[in-house]
């Protein structure tokens, strides 16, 4: 393989990676801190790819599309938590996986009613359409890079909000312990809201600014869904460092490998998980 | 956040009379209904087996699988893989063969996954089992996204499985044995361990049960249960494919546990009859104006299972359970 | 001189910077009551904990009769001869005290995977348990849902169920907590019938049940031990009365 090569797949892995991690923050987070699985947390990034396809064709912008769509999806994330999820945070495990199941039928069909069951496409905004050449015949789409770019800023931005805001703080505090937050004056109920919002927030967008690469699907959810997990079961359950580097670990060996031992393509994740499962079963970060 | 759940185990004597009179309705059924509900109910009871198998693992042994389907699928992908092209195969030796593989598949997955807890085993198992899917999905080899036929059903020689009559009377003697061998199997000490092992597995480490051993023996046992049931939904529908394996399959079987109460195997069997039921009824149902109802029964069913979870986490039995006892109550 | 049952040698546990153990070395002598006192955070559960290998020590030996458990896990080391009652009751709540202490039992039994005869046919794992049930006072209450008697009850129904695997080591971890009067006094009558047969660590706050039954004493501060042996001599200890006087240890 040569260098250019090597670095465009580099690249595409990497940027591969910095999406799944959008999507397992949020998944690691709300578990984390709500002590919530949510298998539905995969239709919320079509949710993304389906409101950014409307939305630019509506609005004929595709940078107004993603605003109004992160917009959207935090109201969306607010009125799911206060009307569905903060009644199941104490409940089993086995309530929340058929609570969530339920809301993944439910998302499908509301889907198809909505959108319908076809394909679609979504076209490169025209200021990131062009190619970085890297050697005589090959170039790196510019769209890539500004993905990986949006998901490196909103990564700093959520790393910055917990561990150096006053909000991060009682997002902490709570995790870290439910009742003497809430003695010393922390609004739990507000806390948790707003970590569901962002954890849903952070799946749509990433929906939103894949699918122009990743086009418009019926099944794009549960497909990512999977990814998702294994993310979070290999860096460990509530550790977003955890989730990054997992992410990024994911993203390489699925990218590398599908060029490399496209035989074995599909099952090099779950063979890594599997040996991540026999070193350490609780995750390589486990908090 | 998970609670141990206090089961249900032994069947209070009205619950015991129903099941005895469905009994005699099932036995009765090829003649008073017609061929096409003989064959649907005969898909019930195969279901039912599915969901024995994992109410072993779930209910009583408090392991949550979000991939017990894989091991459905497989043992149907077997069959259709060893019959040929032209002529049935033997039920004697397929029939076993299938239930092995799909258990040895439960024991290597097990092998793996069973060292994980809570949350963690639940998503690993979807891992797994999602990854036998992409595996039979992505591979022409294995049939691809389109699936297998199985041309013939398995050859019996002593009856013929091509009736349907004898193909519903073998499913039902099938579905009885799974089912006596499981409740024997819950008050016998193997049983009770798995038990103790949902209730406080700590503590039964504590006393001395190598508790992991355990885990695997029940995930591989149902594991082998479920590709039995697998093998009859293949020979009964002559069609496999990887969506028998997926974990929309697993979470309805789940579904069906839940629905008729977890842990003493009649739950089960009542609830896969109940959500099959349940599933029919809403595909069934009619277009209203220009709207058609029972395309969308997905979210029918979304709606419903939202609602039976947030208010009858116990499913039926659940709810039999408290009336009777608010009876109970109002009659002293 | 009684045998030495279980002997742990300079036990150390830290967590990342603490030691919350430290080098803190325990005898365990059959038919006596080894207790072990301290102010709340001393390190006596972490203690506990190490010795029934629910965890792992940093450093040190634990020796069970002849052989070095260290490491081992707590299935191992409980058929190895080593039984405990939690501070915290950790039974099962939706069995009867019957199932409960059978349950117990059955772990000592060849047969426990057996899969298809009922369980309570196995006579061998019925006496055992019964003879536990009996032991701890409890056979009035066999056929109760664990989570419906008293808390005593409950606390009782522990030592049934440690003592149903035949131990010859028992590690009691607060036994007497939130008992009355009259309950924590059956609680020590219990102890002493069963103390003969058994090499006993009792971790107590329970000051008279302690002078009471105790043989001897250690005293653990901030994960070190300050002062060991008799109950005479440890109450003499300047150390053990700058301690609980709150004048700290230097």
């Amino acid at each position: 393989m040569d260098f250019a090569s090597f670095l465009i797949q580099l690249l595409n892995g990497v940027q591969y990676g910095l999406l799944l991690f959008m999507l397992a923050a949020g998944l690691t987070l709300i578990f984390g801190i709500m002590g919530v699985v949510n298998l539905a947390h995969g239709s919320f990034y079509m949710l993304g790819a389906y409101l950014s396809w409307s939305l630019s064709s509506l609005t004929g912008s595709f940078t107004l599309a993603i605003v109004l769509g992160a917009v959207l999806s935090v109201a969306f994330g607010l009125v799911l938590e206060r009307l569905l999820f903060r009644h199941f945070y104490d409940r089993d495990h086995l309530d929340q996986v058929l609570l969530t199941f339920g809301l993944i039928y439910i998302f499908e069909e509301t889907r198809s009613i909505l959108w319908g069951d076809d394909v679609h496409g979504v076209g490169v905004p025209e200021l990131l359409g062009a190619s970085i050449p890297l050697t005589e015949n090959m170039s790196y789409p510019v769209y890539r890079l500004f993905m990986s770019a949006v998901c490196v800023v909103l990564a700093l931005g959520l790393y910055l909000l917990i561990s150096k805001t006053r909000l991060g703080m009682k997002i902490r505090a709570g995790a870290f312990n439910r009742e003497m937050a809430e003695a010393l004056g922390v609004n739990i109920k507000l806390i948790h809201a707003v970590v569901f919002a962002i954890g849903v927030a952070l799946a749509t967008i990433a929906g939103m600014i894949a699918s122009p690469i990743s086009s418009v699907y019926p099944n794009m959810g549960s497909q990512v869904l999977i990814m998702c997990f294994v993310v979070v079961v290999i860096g460990g359950i509530g550790s977003v460092r955890g989730a990054l580097i997992s992410a990024l670990l994911v993203g390489l060996v699925d990218t590398f490998g599908k060029v490399l031992l496209p035989h074995l393509a599909g099952m090099l994740v779950y063979m890594l998980m599997a040996a991540v499962l026999l070193w350490k079963p609780e995750g390589l970060f486990r908090q | 956040m998970s609670t141990p759940r206090s089961h249900l185990e032994v069947l209070p004597r009205s619950l015991q009379v129903l099941l005895a009179a469905a009994l005699v309705v099932l036995v009765a059924f090829p003649f008073i209904g017609t061929d096409f509900y003989a064959q649907t109910i005969a898909r019930m009871m195969i279901l039912a087996i599915f969901a024995m198998s994992l109410d072993l693992l779930q209910g009583v042994t408090g392991l949550v699988s979000l991939g017990h389907a894989a091991f459905f699928g497989l043992a149907g992908y077997a069959l259709a893989f060893l019959t040929p092209a032209g002529e049935p195969v033997s039920l004697w030796w397929t029939l076993p063969a299938a239930v092995a593989a799909a258990g040895l598949a439960a024991l290597v997955i097990g092998f793996f996954v069973v060292r994980t807890h809570g949350i963690y085993f639940i998503m690993v198992t979807m891992a797994f089992a999602q990854m036998v899917f992409y595996l039979f999905f992505d591979n022409k080899v294995l049939g691809g996204s389109d699936g297998l036929y199985v041309n013939f059903k398995p050859a019996a020689v002593l009856f013929d499985l091509e009736d349907k009559r004898v193909f519903y009377y073998f499913t039902l003697a099938v579905m009885l044995l799974v089912y006596a061998f499981l409740r024997r199997l819950l008050w016998s000490p193997f049983g009770r361990a798995l038990s103790g092992i949902r209730v406080n597995e700590h503590r039964m480490r504590a006393m001395g049960f190598t508790t992991f051993r355990y885990k695997l023996a029940a995930f591989t046992l149902a594991g082998a249960l479920a590709g039995l049931a697998g093998y009859l939904w293949g020979a009964q529908t002559g069609f496999v494919n990887p969506e028998l394996m997926g974990f929309q399959m697993s979470a309805h079987a789940i579904m069906m546990v839940i629905l008729g109460g977890m842990g003493n195997f009649a739950g089960a069997i009542i609830g896969a009859f109940a959500f099959e039921y349940l599933l029919l009824w809403f595909k069934d149902l009619p277009a209203v104006g220009a709207v058609d109802l029972g395309k969308h029964w997905q979210l029918w069913m979304g709606l419903f299972i939202v609602i039976l979870v947030t208010f009858a986490p116990r499913g039926l039995l659940g709810v039999i359970e408290r009336l009777s006892r608010r009876k109970e109550a109002r009659d002293e | 001189m009684n045998e030495v049952l279980l002997s742990a040698q300079r036990l150390t546990k830290r967590f990342g910077g603490l030691a919350a153990v430290n080098e803190v070395s325990v005898d365990l002598w059959l038919g006596h009551i080894h207790a072990v006192i301290g102010p709340n955070g001393a390190g006596k559960s972490t203690l506990t904990n190490l010795l029934s290998g629910d965890l792992a020590p940093t450093a040190g030996n634990i020796l069970l009769g002849e052989r070095d458990v260290t490491g081992w896990s707590p299935e191992r080391i409980s058929r190895a001869g080593l039984g405990r009652s939690y501070q915290k009751t950790n039974i099962f709540l939706p069995f009867t005290v019957w199932e409960n202490v059978r349950l117990a039992a059955q772990s000592r039994a060849p047969h426990a995977a057996r899969w298809l005869a009922r369980a309570d046919r196995f006579a061998a794992t019925s006496e055992r348990a019964s003879r536990a049930i009996e032991l701890a006072g409890l056979a009035d209450r066999k056929n109760r849902i664990a989570g419906t008697i008293s808390h005593g009850e409950q606390r009782q129904l522990e030592i049934a169920m440690s003592l149903a695997t035949a131990p010859q080591v028992l590690l009691l971890d607060e036994p007497l907590a939130g008992m009355g009067t009259a309950e924590a006094e059956r609680m020590v009558q219990l102890l002493l019938r069963i103390k003969p047969d058994h090499a006993i660590m009792l971790v107590e706050h329970d000051m008279d049940a302690v002078f009471a039954l105790a043989d001897h004493l250690t005293v653990m501060v901030n994960g070190q031990v300050i002062a060991s042996g008799t109950p005479a001599q440890v109450r003499a200890d300047a150390n053990v009365q700058s301690a609980y006087l709150g004048e700290g240890v230097q």
